[in-house]
């Protein structure tokens, strides 16, 4: 009896290592693709091989000296709008929940069923609009604008989610610096940032990611190929002569998808746990 | 008790209605009465500047608003409709102000029946940051908001009520408000309702069957990598959260060019060894295929990263409880483990299906939501959303567009209806 428990413990243990092993090809696959693709040499995609026979950097190199290629400024594009976004969502998200979570005033209550409604729905639906309004003040294709609307964008989830957390850090520790004389935005500077550092961290590495990731409000608000994002770049670089450019995307998106995932993997320990949390102790 | 309130409204010689009236009339008037004059004229000079800034904006785009101008090529009804738009909110502002006037007014003279000093300026500057600091701290994002979310979307609302489209546009043409013909023409005209009908179905689908999967998928490789035999859980749990880490949009174009018939590698490589080909872009039902499985792939990740920090949590003491009478292990799943996972992350797992209804990522980036089908303005993978992004920017169809919009919008508040009544359940067991 023991010896048949353990047998068939055994045969379950294999199995789910073997159902394990196959989702690592069906992720993996993929992305070894990719990167194959883009040490492939060449532009003609009908010739490429999973295992190429004279592996190559040339894309790469391509990227980065062609004078066709504005990869460069692109990069450089997504760099700024992610630093705007990032410490731009911060310090508005940071504001608004403080309020939200210490403070009674009129509407607080419908202010956060508000947000809970509006992070539903996606900026698309009111993309007309915002452009008509970018270019009644003249921030079309600008990068402000573009940092603007993801600013506005970002408000009603991530409000949310450092309101939660703001929650979880005890009152009593504000009263107690009120009664030793601290004013409002004292007590927000030194108690309630440095205690919610890890949720703030996660709104601004979210927001730091966005630009990087996002395709289609670039693909609405910028127009000329020197203010494009990573993104719309590379998404128009393959978009009309797709089998042709596919080895260099390749090499493009890597330099995009290497740094991203590995900052991510580090932090999504702090990514879960905040969501969790802000969503149960909303 | 409430009928002398009643009575001593009604009594104009009381300071508090004096100087409520007072506000009424002139801003800042009331504050006079009660000598407060710093207040007072600052009122005053904010109420007439408000009128001499805005008065004129303002009175165009209400009148705007109701009739989208009325000389074709000199009116543009679209920059009028935003007008209007800004008006109201600028209003809403001018309101909020008069309203505080009025009633600081009362208030003041209240104090004053009680026999209370007049605060020192020093004093009253306090008193008014202390009052008003929520609302100078929630001051800059709501204006974000309110221009950046609400006016935008109160916007393409509205067009769903016009006959904007791409014969009919300003500057050369004037709008004009058509009530709910959109709607009715939705689902009358033969083109429409035929495509609606299509796209509809396919969008809840899409939505439905994605989303499980993905959920499921990440569930069940949660509850694999958490077995107690299992060895190294954290380089398992990193490749399995890999497809999440990488940004979405260069995984879809991966999958478009994996996909593709003519040199990706699904059909070279590996069906190719089968001797199958699959037309995987050109064909509506393989496509959709497709496209679920490349979300699932997307998808499961983050379900599979939520489970796995809430299993831990799951206390062990009910499980040593359940071994103690007998508990199967499907038991175990099915009394203990599934509702405190679902318990934690209701909200965040209709969001997931709220997120899929409005995928437009990938359904563009994937096909840009092609093969074309006879006969229908939306092509064979198109969801509402991405429909609405060809009807507005490629054939300028605004006004069936945001009649579209609103349609997806009824349906995310059914979702938003769950999420709030989830939300809300967590809100009465705990603090708030």
């Amino acid at each position: 009896m023991a010896m048949n428990t353990k047998t068939k413990s055994k045969i379950e243990v294999t199995f789910i290592y073997l159902f394990l092993g196959l989702m690592f090809i069906i992720i993996a696959y993929p992305l070894l693709w990719t990167i194959m693709m883009s040490i492939n040499p060449g532009t003609n995609m009908l010739v490429t091989k999973m295992l190429p026979d004279n592996p190559t950097l040339e894309h790469y190199k391509w990227l980065f000296t062609d004078p066709r290629s504005d990869y460069v400024i692109w990069y450089k594009n997504s760099l700024i709008v992610a630093f705007a976004n990032a410490i731009g969502s911060v310090v508005l998200t940071s504001l608004v929940a403080y309020a939200f979570s210490r403070y009674h005033f009129i509407g607080k209550k419908y202010g956060l069923y508000m947000f809970l409604l509006l992070q539903m729905f996606p900026a698309l639906m009111g993309m007309v609009a915002l452009y008509i309004l970018l270019s009644t003040i003249g921030l079309i294709d600008s990068l402000f604008g573009l940092t603007l609307i993801y600013l506005g964008g970002q408000i009603p989830f991530n409000a949310w989610l450092v309101k939660g957390y703001f929650d979880t850090i005890p009152k009593e520790l504000d009263e107690a610096a009120k009664i030793d004389g601290a004013g409002h935005l004292k007590i927000f500077w030194t108690i309630m940032l440095p205690l919610a550092k890890p949720i703030l961290a996660v709104v601004a590495l979210f927001n730091f990611m966005a630009p990087f990731m996002d395709f289609l409000l670039p693909r609405i608000v910028l127009t000329s190929p020197e203010n494009y994002t990573l993104a719309l770049g590379l998404f128009n670089f393959i978009n009309d002569q797709f089998s042709n450019n596919f080895t260099r995307f390749a090499a493009g998106a890597i330099l995009i998808a290497v740094p991203i995932a590995l900052v991510f993997l580090l932090l999504q320990r702090y990514l879960i746990s905040g969501l969790t949390s802000g969503a149960t102790k909303g | 008790m409430a009928k002398d309130d009643k009575k001593a409204a009604f009594d104009l010689k009381q300071p508090r209605n004096i100087a409520t009236l007072l506000s009424v009339f002139v801003p800042g008037l009331g504050q006079m009465y009660n000598r407060r004059f710093i207040k007072g004229i600052l009122l005053f000079v904010i109420a007439v500047s408000f009128l001499l800034a805005f008065w004129d904006y303002i009175d165009i785009g209400i009148w705007g608003l109701f009739t989208l101008g009325t000389i074709p090529r000199e009116h543009h009804s679209i920059q009028l409709l935003i007008q209007g738009f800004i008006s109201l909110v600028v209003l809403f502002f001018g309101i909020a102000i008069y309203i505080y006037n009025v009633k600081d007014a009362r208030n003041d003279a209240i104090a004053r029946e009680a026999g209370k000093p007049n605060p020192t300026f020093f004093r009253a500057m306090q008193d008014f940051y202390d009052r008003g600091f929520p609302y100078f701290m929630i001051l800059p994002g709501f204006l974000m908001l309110i221009f950046i979310v609400v006016l935008p979307l109160a916007f393409m609302v509205s067009l769903a009520f016009t006959n904007y489209n791409q014969y009919n546009a300003p500057p050369r043409k004037l709008l004009d408000w058509v009530g709910f013909d959109n709607f009715v023409n939705l689902v009358n005209v033969q083109i429409w309702q035929d495509t609606f009908l299509n796209v509809f179905t396919w969008t809840i689908v899409w939505t439905v069957v994605a989303t499980t999967l993905q959920i499921v998928l990440g569930l069940f490789l949660a509850l694999l990598v958490n077995d107690k035999r299992i060895k190294f859980k954290r380089t398992i749990r990193t490749v399995l959260i890999l497809p999440w880490a990488v940004p979405a949009f260069v995984s879809i174009l991966i999958f478009s060019a994996l996909f593709n018939p003519t040199f990706g590698a699904v059909n070279r490589d590996i069906l190719s060894q089968f001797g199958m080909m699959i037309p995987w872009l050109s064909d509506p039902f393989w496509a959709k295929v497709a496209l679920i499985m490349i979300q699932t792939w997307l998808g499961f990740p983050f379900v599979f990263a939520l489970f796995t920090g809430v299993l831990q949590s799951v206390p062990q003491d009910m499980y040593e409880a359940a071994d103690v009478d007998g508990g199967t292990r499907l038991q175990k799943f099915r009394f203990i483990t599934l509702p405190h996972l679902l318990y934690a992350t209701a909200p965040l797992l209709i969001m997931q299906y709220a997120g899929n209804f409005n995928n437009f990522n990938i359904i563009y980036l994937f096909n840009e939501g092609d093969p074309a089908v006879r006969g229908q303005s939306a092509g064979g993978t198109d969801i509402l959303i991405s429909w609405v992004y060809k009807l507005t920017f490629e054939t300028n169809n605004y006004n069936m567009a945001a009649a579209i919009t609103i349609i997806m919008g009824l349906v995310v508040s059914i979702f938003a209806f769950f999420q709030f009544r989830k939300t809300a359940a967590f809100k009465e067991e705990g603090r708030y």
